[in-house]
């Protein structure tokens, strides 16, 4: 970690900057304790008093999360809902968008990074401009062309529009780019096909490239609201983000499953991130400085 | 069929046809769409009934107050956040990034942990923790300075502060990564020469950190800029739904969604999605510019 030379260290900035960042860390950590603190009390509670910080042990107990898994409410009625399906759903959709995303954007990003071919700064160019706009403001526009495709309701009507994903692209290729071309050279050399120098050559060595943006496109995927709101009409096929969501109606308490259920979506990431906090940076960071 | 095999596995083809699922994508669902927004723009469509309007959806955005409500709210909106999300992670990546600093990997991850949440839970959080009740969250914080209760999400100047603080809460992490790789690349030497030219830290920081990192910045600061012009969920998630009381936290794209496809006037919304687009068009071209994307394309 040491930038200027590690001569000496002295004992009194030290001190300050870690005092300065317990505190901030606290802070960043107090909205989740608070929903963690929330989802084990009444939803009454949370109704009546607001979301604070108190600790009652008397009134706090594991029946939100008891009726999340099983629909049993805490009166003991069976009271079944849909979040376990809709965190099938999520499940399915983010494995489903991460595969085809990462395939697809890897080979594209190969043509790129590979090849010359006439034409290829203009397209690129059109990646560039894809990936600095925000999607809200092309979302009419697709959102009509999805439509007319008929690609309404389907988790096909999500993946697809994102499939060969500009950023995704961007990336692959940074990182093709600086694997030798000897490689693809001596593919042909032995006989093999464009398309078998891809797959048999290239995508294994694409590894590292690939940890870094399944967690990147997974977490999106898994986060995702605006799009899967605009493309999902059935409920049976909502995923977490739209279910959540959909609880918050103005009548009737659904803060029960809703601060529980909120909670427990986060678990995957968290468990994720954890694991491969490394993969995460480097996938996050790889936008910002670009060669 | 031959003829096409042999066509695909041509060396001179390839390149087209592994580009080819980005072209697709672009030209199917991008330049096609704007083209048929822009058409839709002068119509009205009504189910079954499309009529030729002209300019009036044009007209009838400049002199709508709500639309103004809606570009002011989502320009302010950027202001604040550019202002806080430039500087702050930049100056916290900078103490990170110190010598001094103990356990910088683990306040980094700590840092980092909001952008894990989607936007539904952390609208939830957020929603609560500035709940109108005198036991919510802020307002016992103001309770412990001897302040009244207030209700923050309905009054304009707490209600953007509210979703300002969400945005700041989920992205300064992200910011301060992107500062971190940056200052990572700075060799070492640079200080220690700046040190023995007797440089104190400020100094270090103002005249080697910052004008090295500058390209980060930028980058930054265009991806704030679109992130505040492109707004929508943070708000509809904080309000539980479009509607803000006195449109407080309106944003354009959430007046586009208001209009194509909450009262499904889908001409109009159009004309409210290209005006969107020109604006994010131009920031994307001075970008493009100042970072020389477009000029060094060379080879």
């Amino acid at each position: 970690m040491a930038v200027p030379s590690a001569k000496r260290v002295r004992r009194g900035p030290r001190l300050v900057l870690l005092v300065f960042f317990v505190c901030l860390s606290v802070v960043v950590l107090l909205p989740f304790f608070a929903i963690l603190l929330a989802s084990f009390k009444p939803a009454e509670e949370l109704i009546r008093y607001g979301l604070n910080l108190r600790l009652d042990w008397h009134l706090m107990s594991f029946d939100n999360y008891k009726y999340l898994f099983t629909g049993i409410t805490p009166e003991g009625q069976h009271l079944p809902h849909d979040y376990l399906l809709w965190f099938r759903n999520s499940v399915l959709l983010t494995v489903m968008q991460t595969a085809l995303t990462l395939l697809t954007s890897a080979w594209v990003a190969y043509g790129f990074a590979m090849y010359r071919f006439k034409g290829r700064n203009v397209i690129f160019s059109c990646v560039l401009v894809i990936l600095m706009i925000p999607f809200e403001i092309l979302m009419l526009p697709m959102y009509s062309q999805a439509s007319a495709m008929g690609l309404l309701d389907s988790f096909w009507g999500i993946i697809l529009p994102f499939m060969a994903h500009a950023s995704t692209i961007f990336f692959f290729r940074q990182y093709l780019l600086s694997i030798p071309k000897e490689i693809v050279d001596a593919g042909r050399v032995d006989g093999a096909s464009e398309y078998g120098i891809f797959f048999r050559l290239i995508l294994p060595i694409m590894k590292p490239a690939f940890s870094a943006m399944a967690i990147l496109v997974g977490m999106n995927s898994w986060n995702n609201f605006l799009w899967p709101m605009l493309v999902l009409r059935s409920g049976k096929k909502y995923v977490l983000s739209i279910g959540l969501n959909t609880l918050l109606t103005p009548y009737g308490n659904n803060y029960d499953i809703l601060i529980a259920g909120a909670c427990f979506s986060v678990i995957p990431l968290l468990i994720l991130f954890s694991f491969t906090q490394k993969y995460f940076i480097e996938g996050m960071t790889m936008g910002s400085v670009k060669g | 069929m031959r003829r096409i095999t042999h066509f695909i596995y041509n060396q001179k083809a390839a390149p087209y046809i592994f580009v080819l699922p980005f072209v697709l994508t672009f030209l199917v669902f991008f330049v096609y769409p704007v083209f048929t927004t822009i058409r839709m723009s002068f119509q009205e469509i009504l189910p079954g009934m499309i009529t030729n309007v002209g300019l009036k959806n044009y007209q009838r955005l400049l002199g709508d107050r709500i639309f103004r409500t809606a570009v002011s709210n989502s320009f302010e909106y950027m202001f604040w956040t550019v202002l806080i999300l430039i500087p702050m992670p930049l100056a916290l990546a900078y103490m990170l990034n110190s010598r001094s600093m103990a356990a910088p990997g683990l306040f980094k991850g700590i840092l980092f942990l909001p952008i894990l949440t989607s936007v539904v839970v952390a609208g939830t959080i957020f929603r609560l923790i500035f709940g109108e009740l005198p036991g919510s969250f802020m307002n016992t914080v103001r309770a412990f300075f001897g302040l009244a209760p207030i209700k923050w999400l309905r009054q304009e100047g707490t209600g953007m502060a509210a979703l300002v603080i969400m945005c700041c809460w989920r992205w300064t992490g992200v910011n301060i990564l992107y500062y971190l790789a940056a200052l990572k690349n700075i060799p070492p030497e640079m200080y220690e020469s700046a040190e023995i030219d007797g440089a104190n830290a400020w100094q270090k920081f103002r005249h080697i950190s910052v004008p090295l990192v500058k390209p980060t910045i930028i980058y930054v600061l265009t991806i704030s800029i679109y992130g505040g012009l492109a707004m929508f969920t943070e708000s509809y998630m904080l309000w539980a739904g479009n509607n803000s009381p006195r449109n407080i936290g309106l944003t354009i794209v959430g007046y586009l969604y208001r209009q194509g496809w909450e009262q499904n006037r889908m001409g109009f919304a159009s004309a409210v999605g290209l005006v969107l687009l020109v604006f994010a068009s131009i920031i994307n071209f001075i970008q493009l510019r100042l970072t020389g994307v477009l000029g060094k394309e060379g080879d």
